[in-house]
């Protein structure tokens, strides 16, 4: 028998060999750019080589059919060149102007949404969901289809006072990560657990270290070794369920949408700053989660609306204050909106700072 | 081949509508591949009854420890084609570049050994390929492997790293973000591909603080390209933006939104910055695009310990090095040396399951500063210590030792 094949430990690969030339020649050499509309992107190097890109969007979990259609695209247009960026929009480069112009119209012709830039709502970065993770209380490329669908005009427009990012999470881990709004999973009842298979599939200290509130302690059900839940300390986080499966925390009826605004990574104006609760117990409603559709298209209305130029959401709020934020856009203010967590004090408001 | 749909009444709503349709992918890869009508199947199971159905495994490739997520459906018996749905992380170009010709052998490889469908990118940066029998991943990771691409990381190791398209066509870069990333990740493979790390360490580079890799809320070691000289002024072209714009526009847009007051506007439709005052925001430059840029003395700066909810909630990263030239190879290989510090410290300190920003918290800045030998510097805190409650009986050689260093640093 031939000795395995080992594999060639290469690492990331280097880029420039897939780069489009222009951009090769002028690497680290860029001087300005601009965009001459939405979806396009227009830079000059100091040599005075120009590219425009043509950004556009995908439903990120693709089809190889997909995938050549685009491959085709770059090959007639784009001396088949193209990038990624991190939320899943294709970036095709041409250093002639004249094929912008066709481009977007044979992007439009094969369903491919041109968009993305500036002030627009970009694609919606998220998870994996019920096609694939092994712990997810509700589906990512559904939502995220279903609120694409709605955002649609958003994306292919550049006016909304800043940028908007939005994420998705089906677990409260949040691998969407913080955006300007996130919709995420927030579970309202403790797990449920099978006693039967705890002994056989967990292993129990390494669940009760995983309790962010040692809510979960060793216990014997019915003479099996098992775990049990202080149901009054649990705060239904499902951390619990990764490494030990029979805790379902995912529920059918009981897993809600939590919605979260103000989360910008950008150090522009403020320093970065993390997502807040503005809205929670949102149904889990597939196919394509009408309630939480409507408090996202009502809180980008009322941003659109009310902010200042450059505002980004954090920025918005931040100026016109919390109190205001719940007034126009009618969402209740509840007692799960104040912050119990470790430094939650810092969150409160220790001044006459009041608006009337 | 040609096994009949399931009905999906509630995934056939996701094909209506504007955006592209996943859906509809889906759809055409189940008319040559059982695999995916199955699930279809599952997936609509998943739609009715607002529950995933997969379990994880052990499932890898010869050599490596990681980087293939194992994905065993519980409900096989009603999909059985689809009970083997494995993912297989690769790492993208950094900056994540593409020709049409390495993307049309990635689809070969994947229609022929796999589902057909793939993700870019997931969100640590790794290119998914999604749904694959147990038997077919060591042949198909052989090609993908000869074709020059290298698995991802999983589980507790180093993960996959991104970096922004940077230098290849952004002026406002700061640094080389490819080379720092891959000197950065391909020094640490073995940290990858073999997971004993407390929990997952990932690096990600941003050249600039605008940082669109989200690298401070995201990344355990963050590298943000910055600069310490002036931001460069265009007079001209300031005059022309405002021609255009006008004067009030500047005034609301960008003047007063500088977070220190260190932007004016002058009569003469020029503007003078106090660059002394400036915290690198970027936002002026974001607007006048042509008018402003960032200076030529550039370098990074690295912030430690960011990180997602579990366990403790969501960290940012915290600034460990204000700034540090990388232009040369000895700049970047002062960045790995860092980055080996860190991680060796992480490994020897942190608890199982516990990422370096949660270690940080627990052991507190100092402890962690002094076990990767760096000194403290005041562009680490937002603020002095509140707490009168602390033990200070080693101040006098404390600030002997900041004055020697400042006398160092000055020679």
């Amino acid at each position: 028998m031939s000795a395995p094949r080992m594999p060639d430990e290469t690492g990331v690969p280097e880029p420039f060999q897939y780069m489009h030339p222009t951009m090769k020649e002028n690497y680290g050499k860029w001087a300005w750019h601009d965009r001459p509309r939405p979806g396009v992107l227009h830079h000059v190097a100091q040599s005075g080589d120009e590219i425009w890109t043509v950004k556009f969007g995908t439903q990120r979990q693709m089809d190889t059919a997909t995938i050549t259609k685009i491959c085709d695209i770059a090959d007639e247009f784009a001396d088949g060149f193209f990038r990624f960026t991190m939320r899943s929009n294709v970036e095709m480069m041409v250093a002639d102007q004249s094929k912008v112009d066709p481009l977007i119209a044979k992007l439009g012709e094969e369903g491919f949404p041109v968009g993305g830039t500036g002030n627009s709502v970009s694609m919606i970065s998220h998870t994996q969901g019920w096609l694939h993770c092994d712990i997810p209380g509700t589906d990512a490329s559904g939502v995220v289809k279903a609120m694409m669908d709605l955002l649609h005009e958003d994306f292919i427009k550049e006016d909304m006072p800043n940028r908007v990012h939005i994420t998705t999470s089906c677990c409260q881990i949040n691998c969407g990560g913080q955006g300007d709004i996130a919709i995420n999973i927030q579970h309202t009842k403790p797990p449920k657990i099978n006693h039967e298979l705890v002994a056989n599939a967990c292993e129990r200290p390494t669940v009760v270290a995983r309790c962010p509130v040692a809510a979960i302690r060793p216990a014997m059900v019915d003479g099996r070794p098992s775990l049990e839940v202080d149901e009054k300390k649990c705060i239904c986080c499902g951390a619990c369920f990764p490494p030990c499966p029979p805790m379902q925390i995912n529920d059918s009826e009981h897993s809600k949408l939590a919605i979260w605004i103000g989360g910008n990574h950008s150090n522009a104006r403020s320093k970065p700053s993390f997502q807040k609760l503005v809205a929670a117990g949102i149904p889990n409603n597939p196919p394509r989660w009408p309630e939480a559709g409507s408090i996202v298209k009502k809180i980008l209305a009322t941003y659109k609306e009310d902010a200042k130029g450059w505002e980004r959401i954090n920025d918005w709020v931040e100026r016109i204050g919390w109190p205001r934020f719940f007034e126009l856009t009618g969402l209740p203010f509840t007692k799960y909106h104040v912050d119990n967590w470790r430094g939650a004090r810092h969150s409160l408001n220790s001044s006459t700072h009041i608006r009337f | 081949m040609g096994k009949e749909m399931h009905p999906t009444p509630m995934l056939d709503q996701l094909e209506d509508g504007p955006w592209p349709s996943f859906i509809t992918g889906i759809k055409r890869l189940a008319k040559k591949n059982d695999m995916m009508v199955d699930l279809l199947g599952q997936l609509e199971h998943s739609y009715e009854t607002r529950k995933g159905y997969w379990k994880g495994g052990t499932v890898g490739v010869i050599g490596y420890g990681g980087g293939v997520i194992p994905r065993f459906s519980e409900i096989a018996s009603a999909f059985p084609e689809s009970k083997e749905f494995h993912t297989i992380r690769i790492q993208p170009p950094a900056g994540m570049h593409y020709d049409s010709a390495v993307m049309r052998k990635l689809c070969d490889v994947w229609d022929e050994f796999g589902s057909g469908l793939i993700a870019f990118h997931g969100q640590s940066g790794d290119i998914m390929f999604q749904g694959i029998t147990s038997d077919n991943v060591q042949p198909a990771f052989d090609v993908i492997n000869e074709m020059g691409f290298d698995m991802g990381g999983a589980g507790p190791a180093v993960r996959t790293g991104m970096s922004c398209v940077g230098s290849a066509r952004c002026e406002q870069s700061c640094c080389d973000e490819q080379e720092i990333l891959r000197s950065l990740v391909n020094n640490f493979l073995d940290d990858m591909h073999r997971p004993a790390l407390p929990y997952k360490m990932k690096f990600k580079v941003s050249g600039c603080p605008n940082d669109c890799m989200n690298a401070i809320e995201r990344a355990d070691f963050a590298v943000i390209g910055t600069w310490r000289d002036d931001i460069k002024v265009d007079q001209d072209a300031i005059k022309a933006f405002i021609a255009d714009k006008g004067r009030d526009y500047v005034a609301n847009n960008v003047i007063s939104r500088c977070p220190t007051n260190a932007i004016a506007l002058n009569e003469d439709d020029t503007v003078t910055i106090e660059n002394r005052n400036c915290v690198r925001c970027m936002h002026c430059i974001n607007v006048m695009t042509k008018g402003l840029s960032v200076g030529d003395d550039t370098g990074i700066t690295i912030l430690i310990g960011g990180k997602r909810t579990l366990k403790i909630g969501d960290l940012m990263g915290t600034v460990v090095v204000p700034f540090m030239k990388v232009d040369t190879e000895e700049g970047i290989e002062k960045v790995v040396e860092l980055a080996e510090e860190v991680i060796d410290f992480f490994a020897e300190n942190a608890l199982e399951h516990e990422r370096t920003g949660e270690m940080i918290e627990r052991i507190g800045l100092v402890n962690f500063l002094e076990g990767v030998g760096v000194d403290v510097d005041p562009n680490m805190v937002a603020e002095p210590r509140q707490s009168s409650y602390f033990r200070g009986d080693g101040w006098d050689e404390a600030a002997k030792e900041w004055y020697a260093n400042k006398a160092e640093r000055a020679s």
